[in-house]
């Protein structure tokens, strides 16, 4: 194997695979949310069921084939690099996916809820509805009806900040486990890698019994109006993507466990780090726009 | 390895194609997948035409004869998101497969496997759109561009299926973008600088960040509609402090830069093909690049021009006003420099350079009345009449469409080693161009005299005109099968081609033969 030629695969079959447990998976989707209302999506969630499965099968069969393809020495310097661009630019698409929801909750802020106030004379909620004022965050809606508003929101300065704390910790244990790898010292990367992926989880629950509490005491729900609605989608996005980065850390932590990676290579760890860090940067934006302010 | 990249002209066939349909399905090679999504496309356009072509039968004459209102409006509903994400895009991409590669001098796409990914994808998004059709309570039936609370309050059940196609359709568009980006950024060949890249891999790359900027802002608003639809958010209902001009912020934060992903890499198209007949080097190549880089930092601060009538502040109709002339400025300096290129030039007017002329001119007469949309208060005037249809086609149809058509021409020799048929061509050319006026001039007209889009019925008074638009579509529609029966024709023989297929043409690409080997460049050539 000559190190200078770019390794091209030959055929695959895991491609056309995905793609229809991806159509298995947005069918039954789709079927399934449209059955919610009448308690039909029995179908729609058993093809969504099937379609994750084969999705997630065919994620460990397609990465086992990189990964071997990788470990067997079949990747140069320039795939390397391939990767490297592959994984910045996907980032760079997700950085705009969450710049989509604080656009909103910038536009509602700064100019949708002020107007319905009353402000730039528009006379909208004059004459919609008279005597809503303005106020953020806002716990009374409208129409309280249809929207019922919240009693409260989060006290940003307990969970949320020890959430902050614990997110930010990660990233710097992560870095010790990268330092670690760097140094073939491998029971210091498990170790830091494992620290790591603990202070996920913790984080994932944290913020799972905020929901619970923001559903069960303060009625901030998804349907409370334009609050709840961008609080739960934004922390909503984020926990997820804290969930995938975990599910990343975690495969990395098997392969550390299998050596698989050398001082040198080991761009898969590298790669979930700076999910990682994303993930964390978007958190400290979430915790200072939708907590603090 | 070493021994079976010695030299592509001396390929070994144990790396050719697979047989039979497999070779289809499983194909990682750039050529194959770039073959699948041309084809893809085509099947799309005709799909789309179809739809629209059902659309100006109804609109052959004042009253309703054929189509239910409803239905018309699925009608134009499908025919706009099948053209522009089916047929325009994928067009694109599949350009861009066939021929990055072989212009930057790459084995390949940089993302081989992923590459197959993004193309069969696409395939199932588009099944699952166009079946909402014969869905309970039909088909999206809101416009391409889905405004809330149409397409959230009162949209049919089918729309969540719509909500998912898009997903799909944009997993498929990243991915590609992001194997674009690498690829041209990653697989030159050594000495390929970055100010040395032909035009058309200029125009993609800046086309691919575009993507991967604005894809997954979609992809945000269709999740918003879903969440409004589904499961009580208020995104864009008013009465839970959301707002549906909200949704139209979004929605065009994508949509304007979508219709540039739309344009650039047309610009690419004929900034190769012009120079080649007109026997002279591109004028102003530099310029072109930073023409095309400006175009795409604009399109990002001008989207409000499709809002200027939803009552937005007046400092931001006057901001939206100015940054929309400003692109002005830019495509200027490219219609400019196209002429200069033929100023003076040995021109020879083969179908490829027919196509890209008419792009020129054209194309300008589309970026002339988005001029005049771009004017806010004359805006008021002309939103959502027939003059924005006009303006929109002419940029698309003689624009985007006409480019890829070029592109064909152009390329069809190296891919298939034959010529197409000259006379066959000139007849696809001139029934396209006589049909595409006829069809979209006369909207300028109805549209100044008050005729609004997206009506099944209209005045008496508009008659005449859209008597003549839908002469020109049915002309132009089925003048489309010119085209099909001059590919398939050159796919199964014709005059060779030799490894320059023109009057010596720049670029790596015509230094393979023709047709271009399964495998090229495996070794990397040297670009002095
Ligand atoms: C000089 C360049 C251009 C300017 C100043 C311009 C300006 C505008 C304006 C102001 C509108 C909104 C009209 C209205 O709804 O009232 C518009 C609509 C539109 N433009 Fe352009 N445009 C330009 C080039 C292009 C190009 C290159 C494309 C695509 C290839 C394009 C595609 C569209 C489309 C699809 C719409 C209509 C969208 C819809 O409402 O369905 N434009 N343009
Ligand atoms: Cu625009």
């Amino acid at each position: 194997m000559s190190q200078s030629a770019y390794y091209v695969p030959a055929q695959s079959r895991w491609p056309i695979y995905a793609s229809v447990a991806l159509f298995l998976m947005a069918y039954g989707a789709a079927h399934l949310i449209n059955g919610l209302a009448d308690q039909g999506g029995g179908l729609g969630l058993s093809l969504l069921l099937a379609g994750t499965f084969c999705m997630a099968m065919i994620l460990i069969g397609w990465f086992g084939n990189v990964i071997s393809e990788s470990r067997g020495g079949l990747y140069n310097a320039q795939m390397d690099r391939s990767f490297r661009w592959g994984m910045s630019w996907f980032i760079f698409s997700e950085i705009m996916f969450f710049a989509a929801f604080f656009g909103a909750l910038f536009y509602v802020r700064t100019l949708a809820v002020p107007w319905l106030g009353g402000e730039g004379e528009k006379g909208v909620s004059q004459l919609l509805w008279p005597g809503f004022e303005a106020q953020w965050p806002l716990l009374t809606t409208p129409d309280m009806k249809q929207f019922p508003g919240s009693d409260g929101v989060i006290n940003p300065w307990h969970l949320p900040l020890l959430n902050t704390a614990i997110l930010v910790t990660s990233s710097f244990t992560l870095t010790f486990a990268h330092h670690a790898l760097k140094l073939d010292n491998r029971p210091r990367t498990i170790l830091w890698l494992g620290t790591t992926i603990l202070l996920g989880v913790v984080f994932l629950l944290f913020q799972l019994s905020e929901y619970v509490e923001a559903y069960q005491e303060l009625g901030l729900t998804l349907n409370s109006g334009i609050y709840g609605a961008t609080f739960f989608m934004l922390t909503g996005f984020h926990g997820l993507h804290v969930t995938l980065g975990t599910l990343m850390l975690i495969i990395i932590w098997l392969r550390v466990l299998s050596g698989h990676f050398s001082p040198k290579h080991h761009f898969g760890f590298e790669a979930t780090a700076w999910y990682w860090h994303f993930v964390d940067v978007v958190w400290i934006g979430l915790f200072i726009f939708v907590y603090v302010f | 390895m070493n021994t079976l990249t010695r030299n592509v002209e001396c390929e070994h066939t144990e790396h050719g194609p697979a047989r039979g349909l497999s070779r289809w399905f499983f194909t990682t090679n750039h050529k194959d997948i770039g073959t699948l999504y041309l084809w893809f496309s085509f099947l799309m356009f005709l799909t789309g035409g179809c739809m629209a072509l059902m659309i100006r039968a109804e609109l052959f004459q004042p009253g309703l004869q054929l189509i239910q209102p409803d239905f018309f409006n699925q009608m134009t509903t499908m025919h706009g998101l099948i053209m522009v994400f089916g047929a325009v895009m994928p067009a694109f991409v599949g350009l861009a497969n066939w021929m990055l590669p072989l212009m930057v001098g790459a084995p390949d796409m940089a993302l081989p496997r992923m590459n197959n990914w993004s193309f069969w994808i696409l395939p199932f998004a588009f099944a699952m759109m166009i079946s909402t059709l014969f869905m309970e309570g039909g088909g999206p039936n809101f416009g391409w561009t889905f405004y809330a609370p149409l397409s959230t309050t009162y949209a049919p059940p089918s729309v969540t299926f719509f909500i998912f196609a898009v997903h799909m359709m944009g997993i498929s568009s990243i991915m590609g973008a992001i194997n674009v980006i690498a690829t041209i950024l990653n697989m030159r060949a050594p000495g390929m600088t970055m100010m040395k890249l032909p035009l058309f891999v200029w125009t993609w790359l800046i086309t691919a960040f575009l993507l991967i900027a604005v894809m997954p802002v979609l992809a945000g608003v269709v999740t918003m509609m879903l969440m409004d639809i589904h499961f009580g958010t208020s995104f864009f209902n008013a009465a839970g402090g959301g707002d549906p001009v909200l949704f139209q912020h979004i929605f065009w934060f994508f949509g304007h830069p979508e219709v540039y992903i739309m344009i650039l890499p047309a610009f690419g198209i004929v900034s190769e093909i012009i120079p080649t007949f007109a026997r002279k080097r591109l004028f102003g190549y530099a310029s072109m690049v930073y023409a095309t880089a400006s175009i795409a930092f604009l399109s990002f601060i001008v989207w409000a021009h499709h809002m200027f009538t939803v009552g937005l502040p007046l400092m931001g109709e006057i901001f939206f006003m100015f940054a929309t002339m400003l692109i002005a400025v830019p495509t200027g300096v490219k219609v400019f420099n196209w002429i200069a290129t033929m100023f003076r030039g040995s021109m020879t007017f083969e179908t490829p350079m027919l196509f890209s002329l008419a792009f020129v001119v054209l194309f300008t007469i589309g970026g002339f009345s988005g001029l005049m949309l771009a004017i806010a208060p004359a805006d008021f005037q002309y939103h959502d009449t027939y003059f924005v249809v006009a303006h929109f086609h002419y940029v698309l149809v003689p624009g985007a469409v006409f480019a890829i058509m070029a592109g064909v021409y152009y390329w069809l020799p190296k891919w298939t080693g034959n010529y197409y048929n000259e006379t066959l061509g000139k007849w696809h050319f001139w029934c396209s161009f006589i049909g595409v006026n006829l069809t979209f001039f006369p909207m300028h007209f109805i549209g100044l005299a008050g005729m609004p889009r997206r009506i099944p019925d209209y005045a008496l008074q508009f008659a005449d005109f859209n008597m003549v638009a839908s002469i020109g579509a049915f002309i132009f529609g089925f003048s489309q099968l010119i085209f099909l029966v001059l590919v398939i024709k050159t796919i199964r023989g014709g005059d060779r081609a030799p490894a320059q297929v023109w009057d010596q043409p720049q670029g790596l690409e015509w230094t393979v033969p023709s047709p271009a080997p399964y495998h090229t460049f495996a070794e990397p050539p040297e670009v002095k």
